[in-house]
């Protein structure tokens, strides 16, 4: 029985300790990592090779980003909510748009709204699934995912490439930032509004922290989450139009390796897993120290199993050393 | 509460832990109207043959489900195990061996570890397929291999009047059973999930509930990867990687949920089994293979919604 009770007392010294250094910066060590990864670049190919891989890892990399964005928000969400359905998104939102386009510059706005259409859609059956059938979101938004995936493939047949005014944009640098880059940071920004100075930011947080005590307190918790669901399935959708201009033309499988992906960015950004806290820098940070290691194994002839172990190996080991909440 | 009532609620009760059973009869009746051959020995040999590995993840997943952790790296853990047992276990089968020992106690390791430091087990299982894959692809870079002898011998042997498959199953879903459900340590363990407060009261490790329970996961993925390797005879590193979504569906298809320890071995035997028919069935109904991945979701979708009304019913 006394181990059991220092046992306790060990726990709650844990979460005090854990909860002092998430309030310092929990982002700060992604940025850390990223920056040591990339000196380490520079160190072992010169600085000439280096820039060039901050570069790609500006355009490449951003596709991280903004799928962790997305992750984000439903994660703060509350214990639980994940989605898994956005490389599905991202494979229908891809083809739809792309129809939508035709392949020419006049039709790229209708093309956008299309493709956030179908974000939109797609966040508000996902939640519904949730809400009506009452399971866990990972199963209703699996579930999801396979009919998505069929729809994306029923539609996927003589695609027209993107616009080339899309693809100029996608390829197209100001100052040596890419477009996409500076797009992603508009959003960024836009969602720091969103959850730092806005009530909706709040409420997220709220939730996330203790439904149930946000509900008493007299937030709409359905209303918000299902917000949450939302947002990220239109940020996939945003992913997938970039993405296709990106590499010449959508793909039904141009979205199957962000799955694991925005949860391993937001994770290791400093994103609490059992959410109500977030942090936008930190999914940022984590995109470019992930980006930056796998170059660098790259670069160094590792080969995709080394880079997928040392992958595994990080995320696990952020993860342990951020600690847990002990309330579930 | 009068006592009609009170029969309406044990029916509904009943109706509930029946569902499995029902959705298999659902989806096997139509199989056979539709192919009566289905019925023969060779016939539900040849359909159910794929449902042993699957039936066996099924078990993995369902070891941890009962502790409410979630295991995304159960797919990749099997194509793992599949790729050692194609490369090593044929070389060197001490090596083999041992590495499949090693295996297991990572797996029981990581279950301590997410008790110790009460992380989420969906990050760190995450993380850990990452692993799995990686290893496997590091030992076979590209598809290939060959299963060991005695492996083959082992899963094409013909079990007399029943196929199989049929036997295997009923065989691990009986003895899961037997272990899970009516066995003080099997209780013991599903405390662990139910009420892990009370168990940590009452003075038992949860660290030491949860290691058990991991690296019984483990032994059920192990056997869920060489039971595949024997039945395709070669591997591959991403082999059995749909195997983490379907072993979750099939788990909660069973009748299990999410949290409280509340699972059913036999629910997810004949949930993972359904699964598996379910892609049959679909291709005799001649639907057109664009549509096959969504007519799974939304068998999913039905089931779940079935159990919804039939919950509701019981809170009433």
């Amino acid at each position: 029985m006394k181990s059991q009770v220092t046992g306790r007392t060990i726990g709650a010294d844990d979460t005090a300790w854990s909860r002092l250094r998430s309030v310092q910066a929990p982002w700060a060590w992604s940025f850390v990592g990223a920056v040591l990864v990339w000196l380490g670049i520079v160190g072992v190919f010169g600085f000439g090779i280096a820039s060039n891989v901050a570069q790609t890892a500006l355009t490449y990399g951003v596709f991280m980003v903004l799928v962790g964005l997305g992750q984000m928000l439903v994660i703060t969400s509350g214990v639980g909510n994940i989605d898994l359905s956005v490389p599905s998104t991202i494979a229908l939102a891809g083809v739809i748009g792309m129809h939508v386009m035709g392949g020419a510059d006049g039709r790229i706005v209708l093309g956008v709204v299309a493709a956030l259409g179908v974000g939109v859609a797609v966040g508000l059956a996902n939640y519904m699934l949730i809400r009506l059938l009452r399971i866990p979101p990972i199963i209703a938004t699996l579930s999801s995912s396979f009919i998505i995936q069929s729809i994306a493939i029923t539609q996927g047949r003589q695609l027209p490439p993107p616009p080339p005014a899309l693809g100029a944009f996608a390829t197209g640098r100001f100052l040596n930032v890419p477009y996409i880059a500076l797009l992603a940071l508009a959003l960024s920004a836009a969602l720091a509004v969103l959850l730092h100075r806005a009530v909706y930011g709040r409420k997220l947080s709220a939730i996330g922290q203790n439904a149930r005590a946000a509900w008493l307190a007299g937030v709409d918790v359905h209303r918000t989450r299902c917000v949450a669901y939302v947002l990220c399935s239109m940020i996939a959708a945003l992913t997938a139009l970039l993405l296709a201009a990106t590499s010449g033309g959508a793909s039904l499988d141009m979205g199957v390796e962000y799955m694991l992906i925005s949860i391993a960015v937001v994770v290791i950004g400093g994103t609490l897993v059992a959410g109500g806290k977030a942090t936008i820098v930190g999914v940022w940070g984590a995109s470019m120290f992930l980006f930056l290691t796998n170059a660098a194994l790259n670069a160094l002839g590792a080969d995709a199993g080394v880079r997928s172990i040392v992958y595994g190996v990080l995320i696990i080991a952020v993860t342990v050393a951020a600690g847990g909440k002990t309330v579930r | 509460m009068t006592p009609a009532r009170f029969s309406i609620q044990s029916t509904q009760a009943r109706l509930r832990a029946l569902l499995p059973a029902i959705s298999l009869i659902a989806v096997l009746v139509p199989i056979l109207i539709m192919q009566p051959a289905v019925m023969s020995y060779f016939g539900s040999s040849l359909l159910l043959n794929l449902a042993v590995p699957i039936v066996l993840a099924t078990l993995a997943q369902l070891a941890i489900i009962t502790v409410n952790d979630l295991d995304l790296s159960i797919g990749s853990f099997v194509s793992l195990v599949a790729c050692i047992g194609a490369t090593l276990l044929v070389k060197e089968p001490w090596l083999g061996a041992l590495a499949l020992i090693g295996c297991v106690l990572a797996y029981a390791a990581v279950g301590a570890l997410i008790e110790l430091r009460q992380i989420p087990s969906i990050v760190v299982t995450l993380g850990l397929s990452f692993v799995w894959s990686g290893l496997a692809i590091v030992l076979l870079p590209s598809p290939g291999g060959t299963s060991p002898g005695w492996l083959g011998t082992a899963m094409n042997y013909q079990t007399p009047l029943i196929a199989a498959p049929i036997v295997w199953s009923v065989v691990v879903a009986i003895i899961g059973h037997v272990l899970l459900m009516r066995t003080s340590a099997g209780v013991r363990i599903r405390g662990a999930g139910g009420n892990p407060r009370a168990m940590r009261r009452f003075g038992w490790s949860l660290v030491r509930s949860k290691a058990t329970l991991y690296g019984i996961a483990g032994i059920f993925g192990v056997l869920s990867g060489l039971s595949l390797l024997g039945l395709t005879t070669s591997a591959d590193a991403n082999l059995a990687l749909r195997y983490t979504l379907l072993s979750i569906a099939a788990v909660i298809l069973g009748g299990g949920e999410f949290i409280g320890g509340r699972v059913s071995v036999i629910g997810a035997v004949l949930g993972a089994i359904t699964l598996t028919l379910a892609a049959s069935f679909l291709a005799f109904l001649n639907i057109s293979a664009d549509w096959q991945v969504g007519m799974q979701g939304a068998i999913l979708v039905v089931v779940l919604s079935l159990r919804v009304l039939l919950q509701r019913g019981e809170r009433q």
